[in-house]
């Protein structure tokens, strides 16, 4: 998956998210509606379309959709 | 070989209860709207002030006489109660539910605190009764209270739990009915959704009832504190594998389980886990919306509710599957009777 489609599946999960708003730079804290509802909301995101499991530690310690996608291309690699 | 089953269910709800209505007037920041696309919870119900977990259990012991009056209770011969809301330290609730109830003096009592696998646990338990040939009449009293230790600003708690009690009665059978059980336990959770304070390990104190004076009965049966994240990733990781492991368990395939009834955890948990097991929607069910996370009592009202809707029929098989506060986690298949 190219962080496109990471994106676009990030934009789709988020209701409050129009689409095409946002880019890989874009902090996911500073997504419109953004609670900790929505931490849980990418947990299970990526768990379902990655197979990994976030901890909360590892999520607080990342900033940008392009962190996020690094961090499990690494995983993942 | 002798078996057990699930003869008959029947549910009380206290009669306090809490909308999003009402909760929007405590929390006039927060919208109707966003909490029931949130949480998917339109109602809760509440106990009266100083209602327990075996008052509850009472009520629902005694629908079931009602609902069920061919039923002698004198043949009970097992009582189990689950709950976390028991009434005192000393005696077991149950022996106070059992006189209460007025049932048969030959009838064995036993508490069970679980919480959320509660109701498998107390499955197992009266399944093993009846299969070492101890008891044929088990009656499962399920009831808890968790709104009696959620703090009264405490929004996100407010919104999930409800309070309920059911009764349930497992009778030997000489057909299949429950099956095997899979258990599970990991204490490292603990901390991870927990009432602390209130009990012997960390009674409460002056401090705390100053801290808490605004609070009904200054929550001196404690306070729930719940890390949302980690409790939804228990879920995610452990469930999955319950399932399978349950499955494997009763020498059952995926296709052969006719009605999934897991734990109603919350709307979050159900529709991630429903999707990451691949369980269509029409096999899953979920009971939540006007009763909110009643813990305990989540499965057995579930079963209650889907059995009224047609949704199981006798001969169906139903997985069961209980998780969360420990960790703790259990699951089950059951033919239905």
């Amino acid at each position: 998956m190219n962080i496109q489609e990471f994106i676009s599946i990030i934009e789709e999960e988020f209701d409050e998210v129009e689409k095409g708003t946002l880019e890989a730079s874009t902090s996911f804290r500073q997504m419109e509606g953004w609670s900790s509802m929505h931490a849980l909301i990418l947990i299970a995101l990526v768990d379902n379309h990655f197979d990994v499991l976030l901890t909360g530690e590892e999520l607080r310690g990342l900033d940008t959709i392009q962190d996020l996608y690094d961090l499990l291309a690494s995983k993942k690699a | 070989m002798k078996t057990s089953k699930i003869s008959n269910i029947s549910i009380h709800f206290p009669t306090q209860s809490l909308n999003n209505t009402d909760l929007v007037n405590l929390f006039p920041d927060k919208n109707e709207d966003n909490i029931y696309k949130t949480f998917g919870i339109k109602n809760r119900y509440v106990r009266e002030p100083f209602e327990t977990g075996s008052d509850l259990s009472y009520k629902a012991a005694e629908n079931f006489f009602t609902e069920f009056p061919d039923f002698d209770k004198t043949k009970i011969d097992f009582l189990i109660f689950c709950t976390e809301g028991l009434d005192y330290k000393a005696p077991t609730s149950s022996s106070v539910l059992h006189h209460r109830l007025g049932l048969n003096q030959n009838c064995g009592c036993i508490d069970m605190p679980m919480g959320c696998a509660g109701y498998i646990y107390g499955l197992s338990l009266a399944n093993a009764m009846i299969v070492s040939g101890n008891a044929s009449n088990v009656l499962l009293l399920v009831s808890d209270i968790p709104t009696s230790v959620i703090h009264s600003q405490d929004f996100d708690l407010r919104c999930i739990f409800g309070d309920a009690g059911a009764a349930t009665l497992v009778q030997a059978s000489e057909q299949n009915g429950i099956g095997k059980f899979v258990f599970g336990n990991d204490g490292e959770g603990a901390k991870n959704l927990i009432v602390e304070r209130g009990s012997t390990r960390a009674p409460i104190d002056k401090e705390w009832i100053e801290e808490y004076k605004n609070e009904p009965q200054y929550l001196a049966h404690g306070k729930m504190e719940m890390n949302g994240l980690e409790i939804a990733r228990f879920s995610l990781q452990r469930v999955p594998s319950l399932l399978e492991e349950t499955l494997q368990r009763n020498n059952l395939k995926f296709e052969e389980i006719d009605l999934f009834v897991f734990h109603q955890a919350s709307k979050f948990i159900l529709s991630a886990l429903q999707r990451k097991c691949k369980i269509p929607k029409e096999k899953f069910y979920e009971y939540y919306e006007n009763v909110g996370n009643t813990v305990s009592c989540s499965v057995p009202i579930a079963l209650k509710n889907a059995q009224l809707e047609g949704k199981l029929k006798k001969g169906d098989k139903v997985i069961l599957l209980g998780f969360g506060v420990g960790y703790t986690w259990g699951g089950t298949v059951v033919e239905w009777a």
